[in-house]
């Protein structure tokens, strides 16, 4: 009954319009009347505002306003204290926005925002994390709602009595999203109603928090999303930049543009949180585990608590019969921390893959082998069988297609010239989530067929892979239909995060088209001549009566690093990844995905560092000059591949998501390789080249 | 930013005048760096002097041998002019070592010597730095400095220089030409730059108002074994974190002739003349190049974070001298 949609390498639907330059973000719009907003950062970290003299900035030609506590409109306290902007004097770190200039142009209001005066009382803050931090607290929970700490058996017990163990803490630091398209936004009010063309990973979370921060029925607010420069979980919830814009468009009575410069996605945008996390494994002499315990410290901020899950990870990756895992947070003056793809898992394997890692050598077992002997059967966490788990596979299929099999696993055994060559091998997983979304399917008596939800596109494919979806449903070729996402007129769909995107919209985009295909069986005569038949319908209810199994996409991640035996430079030869995410919809965007994530996993072990001033409380480096990510010239040779998976206990479409899954191993698999490539452990990325200079001292 | 005038001279005498009557005027060559600072806020100017269609963008072979290099030549066409490529080497590797393909095809040989270190505390007016601000402190000294200087660096200030074209130039003895409000003159590149010393601030030796006009490289045939090494923290697009130019004239084993510099290390590209005297007259070998850069690294004073720079800088050194004593001359 498919014509075979899904599964075919289709290119992205607006991908013409983004190479052309047409496509429209959200400071892109063409609106009458438009002035422009720029956000006015704290330059201290913890105190208050005593004073501000916005008349030098009032004098500058084209400003309009100056935006602060003492005279913006007022915002009900919403969910979210972070965006509860400009009602207080109250500074919590520093770069918090405590002023908007609204200016007739983009120039005048950057200069009037250097010319607004702000005196602050400022107080002594604590912005670095530490293992000893005497604010260190256990939380009630960790995101989104897992429990903090578990155990099962008696850890201490088990790891005394194991004959190989291994014991190593592991540091990450601040990690900045910096997605292409800074956090920007639109506001227009028209009539008491607030439209905004705003870059999000999800509007229906942006339409609610507006709706809620200004005191307007939902339906008041209407959230535009077409196209969105990439997110990587920072706009995953409404951020500053639209709650500024729709403040400065109120006081004003003009629509107001307002995008953030690249400086302020430091900070006040959200970033992964710095960790330290001590893993300790025991295992019996043929490598099986038999304790497991995962430690991990991180920060929050004094606004609200962000506890991120970094030991989840462990908790169902690999079985022991004594297994322990703790969460524990600080809160620091520094600005909130947030989702940066794969919040919890990224940071949490790297650990835990790196200690499985030392464990193989310990051991003395090939780190392949390690990972097949300890593949659980069930889930340690619920008891319940996977309902698919092609970890196995993804490690067999990685290590033959990467050429493991002649591994010598004596590190810095291979050389070429002045390089010193070696590999290593990381697993991965990322839960394969849903959630209810609704969606809308119209037929048009042309034989056309409109499908309609709130979807958001953030450069992933998504508008495509619904697209294809929808075809199926309908049994219609794909050219016979159309997709309108990214609009909150449209039927409210979930955030595009959490992998969980095409799994929760194509779940309801089915369901539409099967209910309309029932109208229209139903519908005599079929589709009247000047008329259209439509279906609408939310998944809500099955969603939530879906039984509670644990559902996981996996991965292997193998990489071949080459270190300079003099200068400790790190280059990456080659990176693979095979995968085991259910079906695949986009063969084309899903390695965009895939390679996408390792290219980010590659930035994460070697060059993305927020380096954290403590007598000005934040990071020096925020601009790509020198807050480093990897550039095409570090990827030398990736490839990604994925199994063939069938799970009928996911969603209709049988997909798991890919978003993320891509960044989950690869760090540990680089610092693996660096270990078999120079002898030397790195435990504190990213791996650099001072870390691993003098391999060879000249005599 | 702040509101400016923007004026395009008709000659470099013009240029100079008009610079010279205005305090709070700025060249503009190829803006790669001048208009990131004006975002920033770090620099200021109320009036651009846009140079770049003035004359001077010919690169030009002198005779008897060496190069007239135009002011506004753009580093890309530098690194692909064929007399560069063939006599000297060092140049196009370090000019095309540096920043990205579209910075290159803007960025002019002039602007490329003048540009500002990129010190993190210098880009950012919420910092204290004596460069940007005189006596406001350096916040550098005792904050992260991994990337600064281990050289001659004082208590004000700490920055590196950070351009690879200007320690290539510093190896090859090139003679920078100015326009100042005086009149021309000629300055060796190796006198360019000033030490940071008690005023930061001050980079050059130059007059206020002075415009390079040109680069002169003298006729130095040893420089078609040349090298330029760049190490940085990823594969391209990145500054240096140490780097090392080096020419190297081998009578048989014995070194007759040598020119080395580095990069990353100082507020200036840094001219190893201590390294360069430990090698010459004598029977070139990896450890002979090892003792040279000691006795030139002796009077490193790393900073909290930033040791690394000397073994590194010692590293490629001997790599770089090493590759080119092994490498046979071109004809």
């Amino acid at each position: 009954m498919t014509t075979g949609a899904v599964g075919r390498a289709y290119p992205r639907l607006e991908g013409r319009e983004k190479v052309t330059g047409t496509a429209r973000y959200a400071v892109e719009y063409p609106v009458d009347g438009v002035t422009y907003g720029w956000a006015v950062p704290s330059a201290v970290v913890r105190g208050r505002i005593t004073r501000i003299d916005a008349a030098p900035a009032l004098a500058l030609p084209g400003v309009l306003a100056v935006l602060h506590h003492g005279n913006a409109p007022r915002l009900a306290p919403g969910p979210e204290p972070d965006l509860w902007l400009l009602q207080e004097p109250a500074v919590h770190y520093r770069g918090q926005f405590v002023a908007v200039v609204v200016a007739t142009s983009l120039e005048a209001a950057r200069e009037g925002a250097r010319l607004v005066q702000i005196d602050y009382d400022a107080g002594p803050h604590s912005t670095v994390l530490t293992a000893d931090h005497p604010g260190l607290y256990r939380p009630d929970q960790v995101n989104p709602s897992y429990p903090t700490d578990t155990a099962e058996g008696d850890f201490d017990a088990g790891y005394a009595a194991a004959p190989v163990r291994m014991d190593a803490t592991y540091r990450t630091p601040a990690y900045h999203n910096n997605p292409m398209e800074p956090h920007a936004t639109t506001a227009q009010w028209r009539d008491g109603r607030l439209l905004v063309h705003d870059s999000n990973q999800g509007a229906v979370a942006v339409k609610a928090a507006l709706a809620e921060l200004f005191e307007l029925p939902r339906e008041s607010v209407r959230v535009i999303t077409q196209h969105v420069g990439g997110g990587f979980g920072s706009k995953g919830y409404p951020k500053a930049a639209v709650v500024l814009a729709a403040l400065a468009a109120r006081q004003v009575d003009r629509p107001v543009r307002l995008a953030l410069t690249r400086q302020q996605l430091f900070g006040p945008v959200g970033y992964r949180t710095p960790t330290i996390q001590r893993v300790r494994l025991a295992a019996d002499a043929d490598g099986r585990l038999t304790a497991i315990c995962h430690d991990s410290i991180t920060q929050t901020s004094t606004i609200r608590e962000f506890a991120e899950q970094v030991a989840v990870y462990t908790r169902s990756m690999y079985a022991a019969p004594h297994r322990r895992t703790t969460h524990r947070l600080v809160r620091l003056d520094v600005p909130t921390p947030f989702w940066m793809r794969a919040p919890g898992e990224c940071p949490g394997a790297y650990a835990l893959e790196s200690a499985m890692d030392e464990l193989a050598s310990a051991v003395g077992i090939d780190p392949v082998e390690l990972r097949i002997r300890n593949d659980p059967a069930v889930d340690p966490e619920l008891g319940r069988p996977f309902t698919s788990r092609n970890l196995v596979g993804c490690l067999r299929d990685g290590a033959r297609r990467f050429g493991w099999a002649d591994r010598d696993p004596e590190p810095r055994a291979r050389r070429d010239g002045r390089w010193l060559i070696g590999t290593g091998v990381a697993g991965s997983s990322y839960p394969a989530r849903a959630r209810a979304s609704a969606a809308a399917a119209t037929a048009r008596p042309d034989g056309r067929f409109l499908i309609r939800i709130d979807a958001t596109d953030i450069g992933t494919g998504a508008r495509t892979a619904l697209w294809q979806v929808a075809a199926d449903a309908l049994g219609v070729p794909p050219e016979r239909v159309e997709i309108q996402i990214g609009d909150s007129d449209l039927p409210p769909a979930g955030v595009a995060g959490g992998s969980m995107g095409t799994s929760s919209w194509s779940w309801a985009v089915i369901r539409a088209c099967e209910a309309l295909r029932d109208r229209l069986r139903e519908t005599p005569g079929g589709v009247p001549p000047d008329g259209e038949v439509t279906a609408e319908v939310s998944t809500a209810d099955e969603v939530r009566e879906q039984p509670a199994l644990p559902r996981y996409a996996y991965g292997a991640h193998f990489a071949e690093v080459r270190v300079d035996v003099d200068t400790g430079e790190v280059r990456v030869n080659r990176m693979l990844g095979v995968f085991a995410a259910g079906r695949v919809v986009n063969p084309t965007t899903a390695r965009s995905q895939l390679i996408g994530g390792m290219t980010m996993g590659i930035s994460m072990a070697l060059h993305e560092e927020g380096v954290l001033d403590e007598r000005y409380g934040d990071w020096v480096n925020h601009d790509l000059a020198t807050y480093h990510i990897t550039g095409c010239a570090d990827v030398e040779r990736i490839e990604a591949y994925w199994l063939d998976e069938q799970d009928s206990e996911l969603n209709p479409a049988g997909v798991k998501g890919i978003g993320e899954i891509g960044i989950v191993g690869t760090a540990a698999a680089i610092t693996n390789a660096v270990h078999h490539a120079t002898g030397v452990r790195i435990r504190d990325l990213p791996i650099r080249l001072d870390k691993l200079i003098g391999l060879s001292p000249l005599a | 930013m702040r509101p400016f005038r923007y004026h395009r001279p008709a000659d470099v005498a013009e240029a100079v005048a008009v610079l010279a009557d205005e305090p709070q005027a700025a060249y503009l060559a190829g803006g790669t760096n001048l208009v990131d600072l004006m975002k920033l806020g770090v620099q200021r100017p109320d009036l651009l002097v846009d140079v770049n269609r003035l004359p001077l963008d010919a690169v030009e072979e002198l005779p008897g041998g060496g190069l007239r290099i135009g002011a506004t030549v753009r580093n890309s066409d530098l690194a692909a002019h064929p007399a560069v490529r063939r006599d000297y080497p060092v140049l196009a590797r370090a000019l095309l070592a540096a920043a990205s393909g579209q910075l290159r095809n803007l960025a002019t040989t002039g602007g490329n010597l003048l540009q500002r270190t990129r010190c993190v505390y210098f880009q950012d007016t919420g910092k204290a730095c004596n460069k940007r601000e005189p006596g406001s402190g350096c916040a550098a000294r005792h904050g992260q400095n991994r990337d600064l200087a281990v050289l001659d660096w004082s208590d004000l200030c700490v920055a590196t220089h950070p351009s690879d074209l200007a320690v290539a130039l510093a190896a090859l003895d090139a003679v920078v030409e100015v326009h100042e409000p005086a009149g021309p003159r000629d300055v060796p590149l190796a006198a360019l730059h000033r030490s940071p010393g008690e005023h930061p601030e001050r980079e050059t030796t130059l007059a206020r108002g002075a415009l390079i006009t040109a680069v002169r490289l003298p006729h130095l045939p040893a420089a078609r074994r040349s090298a330029y090494l760049k190490v940085r923290d990823r594969a391209s697009f990145a500054f240096a974190v140490g780097s090392v130019a080096a020419v190297l004239d081998l009578d048989g084993d014995v070194v007759r002739d040598v020119r080395l510099a580095y990069g990353a290390v100082a507020h200036r590209p840094w001219r190893a003349y201590r390294a360069e005297e430990e090698l010459r007259g004598r029977a070139f070998s990896p450890q002979l190049a090892a003792r040279a850069a000691d006795a030139e690294l002796a009077e490193a004073r790393p900073l909290r974070h930033n040791g690394f720079k000397v073994p590194l800088t010692r590293a490629i050194t001997v790599r770089a001298l090493t590759e080119l004593a092994e490498r046979t001359p071109a004809p």
